[in-house]
């Protein structure tokens, strides 16, 4: 079978996969789905109303098959805090989430990347150790406190950041995009592209750490296998650069299981989204999700983390096809 | 861990050169570390005893006290309802070190099973096992274990629940690989010529051939637990109210760090941060002198 059919076949079960867990934990953990669903200030009748709206006490096969269909037409559920289609929610504040991860994505490899090379090069000296460090801080400090110190003292204390929301009140440009950095900065004006920036310089740096430690370390470990080879020592007793040995020869055949890890990256600063939004009052579906668990919104809930997973299932197989594209050794396996 | 660790402290081991735990003790980094986690352990031992606010760590208010400052007689202020920080963060350090050991305990006893059955019998068996465990491994770190959480309720328990649902796969897939290498030794053939029971073959001869790297692996992520759980936490789905929680401080002094009263959330950040600093570092350095090679997570 050709690799992207096979790819393809085993991502879509596994979306199958994450629906039908999805719905177990919706509908057969909870002792009495139907009042989770209709929330805690729900009257009795209310809750029958969703019992019988949801289908609650027709067999479980049957739910099953409905629950499919509905997602089928993109029927995420209505949010009883917002009396809004789920999906609309989603749809409306996706970007804003979307924006930050990408970013945060971004600065993690263009800083994780090369501190991982200089980690790998200076190996056991005292510059490894601090990164070492380093690497080790960022992976162990909480992101959303870490997201109240730098709010405290570079918004508050200093102010010299905006404390939270991705536009000053006052700048106000076309939303076509839903990405504010691009929206700014098709409206021409300099000013609104820079107070975008300005907002997002503290979100993104706290949601880049964890992920950076992440690179850092992967890279260290990949860069040292690889400056074991052969050829390595070939070029180096060839005389070619340091640089040039560590950059362009090393680097390209250490960078293949930071391939892999940039899924999960994106996933880190996906699930770190949920936890940073909430500080920075940003509109996106973290905080989105942590008002409907405050509400306990829970048709919000499951519906949220479902479109996220799928979300990352499919920056997952777009990641596997292009490694396929750049390694083509992973197509034979 | 009970087997590799308490070889690896043994006195005997401590002293022969050149093994992991000879390794281990002369990294000062990771010896410190060690030190660190134990403090924290005792802590929560004997969190009754270390302060004269034991009823406050508990949860009771003192509502005459609200938002004091760091003081003589509350060295780290109190919190929004009186209670003292230091007593606050004595029996925090019981939820989280709960918290922490029984989701890897108990996803490492699920996992194991998991992956020795799929890995033993291989076939359909490791088929059906393995993408079962793709598709936990699917959701995003923090997803699953919010979306159970919030299913079931809010409570200290059900975060241990939460965690090991989304923790198990990793060690399943691990545990996997192991017992496949294992499979094909002569031991296990050996084993198997003379018609011991499969049951007895995984269960005397694999597994625990198998559990090093898993108890490794599972000491490393101590840590990032405790971070899972302090977010949980932090966004109402960990423990509740009145329990001692870190996540749950900083999310209660959330509100008045911004009007200058920082130490509830600044004090619970630097006892996670401090605790999942020193699992992460005895992790990463049980992972070199062991020789097994850092995991990608």
């Amino acid at each position: 079978m050709p690799y992207l059919l096979r790819r393809l076949i085993t991502s879509l079960l596994v979306v199958l996969g994450v629906i039908t867990i999805t719905f177990a934990v919706a509908r057969i953990v909870p002792s009495d789905p139907a009042s989770l669903y209709a929330g805690p200030r729900a009257r009795p009748a209310q809750v029958e109303q969703v019992r019988a709206d949801l289908n609650l006490d027709a067999p479980i096969t049957t739910q099953y098959t409905s629950y499919l269909g509905d997602l089928a037409q993109g029927d995420l559920g209505i949010s009883f805090a917002s009396k809004r289609p789920i999906f609309d929610d989603i749809v409306d504040l996706f970007p804003a989430t979307l924006e930050l991860a990408l970013l945060a994505t971004l600065v993690s490899m263009l800083l994780g990347i090369p501190l991982g090379v200089i980690a790998a090069s200076r190996r056991n000296r005292p510059r490894d150790g601090g990164l070492r460090l380093f690497a080790m801080a960022s992976v162990s400090v909480p992101v959303f406190w870490a997201a109240l110190l730098l709010q405290l003292f570079l918004a508050s204390r200093l102010g010299w950041l905006p404390l939270s929301g991705r536009t000053s009140p006052d700048v106000l440009f076309d939303e076509t995009t839903g990405f504010f950095l691009i929206d700014s900065a098709l409206s021409g004006s300099i000013g609104n592209v820079w107070d975008v920036v300005r907002h997002l310089i503290l979100p993104v740096t706290v949601m880049a750490a964890y992920p950076t430690g992440l690179t850092l370390r992967l890279i260290r470990g990949s860069m040292i296998d690889v400056l074991n080879e052969p050829y390595i020592e070939a070029a180096r007793l060839a005389g070619i650069a340091e640089r040039t040995v560590l950059y362009r020869l090393a680097l390209k055949n250490a960078l293949a299981p930071a391939l892999t890890i940039l899924g999960l990256t994106f996933a880190y600063s996906i699930s770190s989204a949920f936890l940073v939004e909430v500080v920075f009052n940003w509109p996106g579906i973290g905080s989105y999700l942590t008002n409907a668990i405050v509400r306990l919104d829970f048709p919000v809930i499951t519906a949220a983390a479902l479109v996220v997973t799928v979300v990352y299932v499919m920056v997952n197989l777009l990641l596997d096809l292009v490694h396929a594209k750049i390694d083509p050794r992973v197509v034979l396996s | 861990m009970t087997a590799t660790v308490t070889a690896m402290f043994h006195r005997s081991a401590l002293r022969t050169p050149g093994s992991a735990a000879w390794r281990f003790r002369r990294s000062g980094l990771g010896m410190m570390a060690a030190v660190i986690i134990a403090l924290f352990v005792l802590a929560a031992l004997f969190a009754p005893a270390l302060t004269p606010y034991a009823d406050q760590g508990r949860g009771t208010p003192d509502l005459l006290n609200r938002l004091q400052g760091p003081s003589w007689d509350h060295w780290l202020g109190t919190d929004d309802v009186g209670r003292d920080i230091v007593a606050r963060l004595l029996f925090g350090a019981r939820t989280a070190l709960l918290i922490a050991f029984g989701v890897v305990i108990v996803a490492v006893v699920i996992g194991v099973i998991i992956g020795a059955v799929a890995g033993y019998f291989g076939g359909w068996i490791d088929e059906v096992l393995m993408r079962i465990t793709d598709v936990f491994l699917a959701f995003p770190p923090l997803l699953l274990a919010v979306v159970v959480a919030a299913s079931l309720g809010p409570s200290t328990r059900n975060t241990v629940i939460a965690i090991t649902v989304s923790w198990w796969p990793w060690y399943a897939r691990q545990i996997r690989a192991q017992v496949l290498s294992l499979r094909t030794r002569p031991f296990i053939k050996a084993a198997r010529a003379m018609g011991v029971p499969d049951y007895q073959i995984i269960g005397r001869h694999i597994v625990p051939n198998a559990m090093t790297p898993v108890w490794v692996q599972a000491t490393a992520d101590l840590g990032a637990v405790i971070l899972t759980a302090a977010g949980l936490s932090f966004v109402g789905l960990g423990t509740r109210p009145p329990g001692a929680d870190w996540g749950l401080m900083i999310e209660e002094g959330r509100s008045y760090v911004l009007g200058g009263q920082w130490w509830i959330a600044g004090s619970a950040g630097v006892a996670v941060t401090v605790l999942a600093l020193a699992f992460n570092l005895v992790g990463d350095v049980i992972h070199e002198v062991t020789d097994l090679k850092a995991d990608n997570r």
